[in-house]
């Protein structure tokens, strides 16, 4: 299976954002993937930009079967979410779990004006919450077993891989 | 009742005796040992081989927990407990409720033990009036009764002049006074040896100190009074070094220690595990060495179980605040075998700490097996495994440290006085 | 009885009773952990839904507002139902055992106990009696163990200076009777700080202190010399008189955490204090106020550090 070359994404992905930004717009990274993302959309967008990341492993619905997550980053909102225009990054929309844990916490910090969502990968046909991308880079269809997610390279290089569920 | 027990290994520590052959027995009394007398007529015969046959075993240390505290044990269970241990004659301590301070008491004691017409109990009697440590007791009365001794239990005189007075007092019948050597303002709120383990865990400790204090004090006294004293549960390499020379010096002292301290350290707390919570205090390695040596070459006289039955409620408390003791006459024998297979000794020198040398200290003719003597016996199968539970032990109190531990050695039969008490 | 009672077979944390014998990776995560818990501080509604439908009782057999206070923050921060019960010596000596009240308050379906107690191992003593689905923190028993007052003053040391393997760290005052003292030596010595003391009089100090990895100083300024975090234990009101000291003055006097003395530290060096403090005993309020003072630092990270605990259990 042939996946595209993530820089190239986000650059055309930033070509279509760039024109719906407001005064008001922040950008949010979901970690881990989708502050890698959001860092590289930021200056694309606008460097002026508030930004910040966000971790979702309190919001998590998963917690009763498997736990708190190994490797909690703290979530850095250096701006005030009331009244914002919320643009969500995240690598891969998958299930739509993680993007509703990610709105959750957002509301905890306040309410903003409008969440829009961002992802490299929409991952076709296993959605399992009413949940859609605002903004996705390209929508693929991936075999089950398999995962698909972001990586950043030791010279800081992201790409997309595919491997197998544990 | 005849009984001839058949090609045992005979083992006699007081006399040395250690032979395969035959014991007959009639009349309570041993009437031929080696081979059997041809007109030697048996109503039972045991099979004794492979077996080792010999006295039953003299515990200066089992609490029966009667009168007062039949909620934990009754004499009918420890006594049960005492004979599937192979012991035939015991000494119980004075820390009844009410203590054992008068003659009434002694008396019923002596009446309901003889009733159950198991094995030989030989009370100490209370050295002060409700152990509390101001008037003595009657002891010759309580003596006259019964009593083989007087001891203060696990409440130790806290007054010297009382301490002095009790020594010269009993120094004038030639009674033995039985004191656990321990300096109450020094132990006072420990609950652990004063030691790393208890700074780790935390536990309030009670120092050496505790004991040398009170042993020194104890051995001056001796001096001036000339009185014979019998050391309980020795836990520290200091007393037993003061004990060593006292007895080179020639003071009639004798001293004992527990099964649980020559096998056990502090480094067994574990977890706060309650079953090792004792008095004294399980002391250091080094403290536990000296114990092991002293008992070998006999500074220390005799290995009791210490034997005390202590209800769950009592230990499923912070370990401060639970009831120490462990429960143990019927690990006695299997724990002095193990202690003789790990330093190696003779197995009859191992032996004689729980038969000959105790009752020694007890006065009595007890603890040994001869021609002519009376017939409390023990057989025991040294080579049968077994696993301390609680469902394998007889006592009411399940409360011991070595819960879970494989031990060597299985009593088959005990005999006192000629009848089987005991049968595995 | 030898195993680890507050691990899991695969090594996860089941109970936390004691810094003693854990992993440096475990503290580590959950020092990690806590930092995400600090942001949560931060947010408007300062809550997250980890532990909604948990009931966490605080069992506190010895009074103790602030410790209680801030493990019922953490719960509550965690969406967790918080039951108090204040359990004074008097009520239990009416009759229920301790382990009568744990089994009824198990059957009130009870996920967590957070216990105080005024005897040693009486947390481990709970744990090894509860049903394997409840998990039990020890919030401080008798002079044995607070882990998570160790772990928070752990968190706020990286906070300030960053790493622990190259620090000197000195402990000053009542170590004998103290868990907090404890607590934080295990966790210093686990986490790789090469310089542990420990300053005070010795009937303070517990027999073989030394073998727990520290350096004994008798001495306060010699004891400080060049240290990068000061911690003073709290000196019991009850123990300033009698036979292991003879007035709250001398011991100020000797033993007090005063500008002079700190200033034989490092110029950066940070003090901690557990609370409640007595000033003008064992620290002068110059002190406790001053720049070099993280004890306000310390009560708000320990928030953060009860809600990593708290969530790690419940997931585990």
């Amino acid at each position: 299976m042939n996946l595209p070359d993530a820089e190239a994404l986000i650059s055309e992905m930033a070509d279509i954002i760039r024109p719906h930004l407001t005064a008001d717009s922040v950008l949010v990274g979901m970690h881990t993937g989708g502050v890698w993302a959001a860092e590289r959309l930021h200056p694309l967008l606008d460097p002026a930009m508030p930004h910040g990341s966000l971790d979702i492993s309190f919001y998590r619905d998963d917690f009763g079967q498997r736990g708190l997550h190994d490797h909690i980053r703290p979530t850095h909102l250096p701006f005030e979410v009331e009244g914002r225009d919320i643009l969500l990054v995240d690598d891969v929309l998958y299930t739509g779990r993680s993007v509703r844990a990610a709105m959750n916490a957002l509301f905890d910090y306040g309410r903003p004006n409008r969440i829009r969502l961002a992802v490299l990968i929409d991952r076709l046909g296993d959605r399992q919450l009413p949940i859609a991308a605002d903004y996705a880079g390209v929508g693929v269809h991936v075999p089950q077993g398999k995962h698909i997610h972001l990586v950043r390279e030791e010279h800081g290089g992201l790409q997309l891989r595919l491997v197998d569920v544990a | 009742m005849k009984i001839h027990i058949r090609q045992g290994r005979m083992i006699d520590p007081a006399s040395g005796l250690d032979r395969v052959g035959d014991i007959c027995v009639a009349a309570g009394r041993i009437v031929a040992m080696g081979e059997m007398p041809a007109d030697f007529q048996p109503n039972q015969t045991i099979d004794a081989e492979g077996l080792i046959v010999m006295p039953g075993l003299v515990d200066l240390a089992v609490r029966l927990r009667e009168p007062g505290n039949e909620y934990r044990a009754t004499l009918e269970s420890e006594m049960l407990a005492a004979c599937a241990g192979g012991v035939t004659s015991l000494a119980c301590p004075p820390d009844t409720s009410p203590p054992l301070d008068e003659t009434g008491l002694v008396e019923m004691l002596k009446f309901r033990a003889r009733n159950l017409n198991r094995l030989h109990v030989y009370p100490l009697g209370a050295l002060t009036q409700k152990l509390a440590g101001e008037r003595l007791t009657e002891m010759a009365e309580l003596y006259d009764a019964g009593c083989v001794g007087f001891s203060q239990a696990d409440f130790p005189l806290v007054d010297t002049q009382v301490l002095m007075r009790s020594l010269e007092y009993a120094a004038t019948f030639g009674f033995t006074i039985w004191l656990r050597p321990q300096d109450n303002w020094l132990a006072r709120g420990g609950v652990a040896h004063d030691g790393l383990v208890s700074s780790r865990l935390g536990l309030p400790g009670i120092p050496s100190a505790a004991e040398t204090v009170a042993v020194m004090t104890i051995l001056l006294l001796m001096r001036e009074t000339g009185a014979r004293v019998h050391l309980c549960r020795l836990s520290t390499a200091e007393a037993i070094e003061m004990v060593r020379q006292a007895k080179a010096e020639g003071l009639p002292v004798s001293c004992d220690v527990s099964i649980q301290h020559l096998h056990l350290s502090e480094m067994d707390l574990g977890y706060f595990d309650p079953n090792l919570h004792l008095v004294p205090p399980l002391r250091s390695q080094r403290d536990r060495d000296a114990i092991v040596r002293g008992l070998a070459d006999g500074t220390i006289d005799a290995l009791c179980s210490d034997h005390t039955p202590v209800d769950d409620d009592a230990k499923q408390l912070p370990f401060g605040e639970t009831e120490p003791g462990a429960t143990g006459v019927e690990l006695l024998l299997p724990l002095a075998l193990k202690w003789a297979q790990v330093s190696g000794l003779p197995l009859a020198s191992a032996l004689a700490c729980v038969t000959s040398r105790p009752a020694g200290i007890l006065g009595k003719t007890c603890g040994r097996m001869v021609d002519g003597g009376l017939a409390d016996l023990c057989i025991l199968d040294p080579q049968a495994w077994w696993k301390v539970t609680p469902a394998s032990l007889k006592s009411e109190g399940k409360n011991t440290p070595f819960s879970g531990y494989e031990v060597q050695g299985r009593v088959r039969y005990t005999l006192v006085s000629g009848q089987v008490v005991y049968q595995d | 009885m030898s195993e680890n009672p507050q691990l899991n077979a695969d090594g996860s944390l089941r109970h936390l009773l004691t810094i003693d014998g854990l992993p440096s990776s475990l503290l580590t995560r959950i020092l990690d952990t806590a930092e995400g818990f600090v942001a949560v501080n931060d947010q408007e509604v300062r809550k997250v839904p980890l532990l909604r439908g948990k009931a966490i009782f605080n069992l506190f057999f010895e009074p103790s507002t602030r410790t209680r206070t801030t493990f019922e923050i953490a719960a509550k921060r965690l969406s967790a139902d918080v039951i108090n019960l204040n359990i004074s010596a008097s009520s239990q000596s009416k009759g229920e055992t301790l382990l009568d009240t744990v089994d009824n308050l198990s059957a009130m379906q009870a996920d967590m106990f957070v216990v105080r107690h005024a005897q040693s191992g009486a947390a481990h003593m709970i744990a090894r009696h509860v049903a394997p689905h409840i998990h039990v923190i020890n919030a401080g028993d008798g002079r044995h163990a607070h882990p998570t007052q160790g772990l928070l003053d752990m968190f706020t040391i990286r906070r300030y200076k960053g790493e622990f393997h190259n620090l000197c760290v000195a402990i000053v005052g009542d170590v004998l009777h103290s868990r907090v003292a404890r607590s934080q030596i295990h966790a210093l010595t686990t986490l790789g700080v090469p310089e542990v003391r420990v300053i005070a009089p010795r009937t303070l100090l517990p027999v073989g202190i030394s073998q727990m990895g520290v350096q004994v100083f008798h001495d306060l300024a010699q004891g400080l010399k060049g240290v990068d975090v000061v911690i003073i234990l709290r000196l019991q009101n009850e123990r300033m008189r009698g036979a292991r000291l003879p007035s709250p003055q001398e011991y100020f006097r000797y033993y007090g955490l005063t500008p002079q003395k700190l200033a034989h530290a490092k110029p950066d060096a940070i003090v901690m204090h557990p609370g409640p403090m007595n000033r003008g005993i064992e620290i002068d309020s110059a002190v406790a106020d001053g720049q070099q003072s993280v004890i306000l630092p310390q009560v708000t990270y320990g928030i953060a550090v009860r809600m990593a605990v708290m969530s790690m259990l419940a997931g585990n």
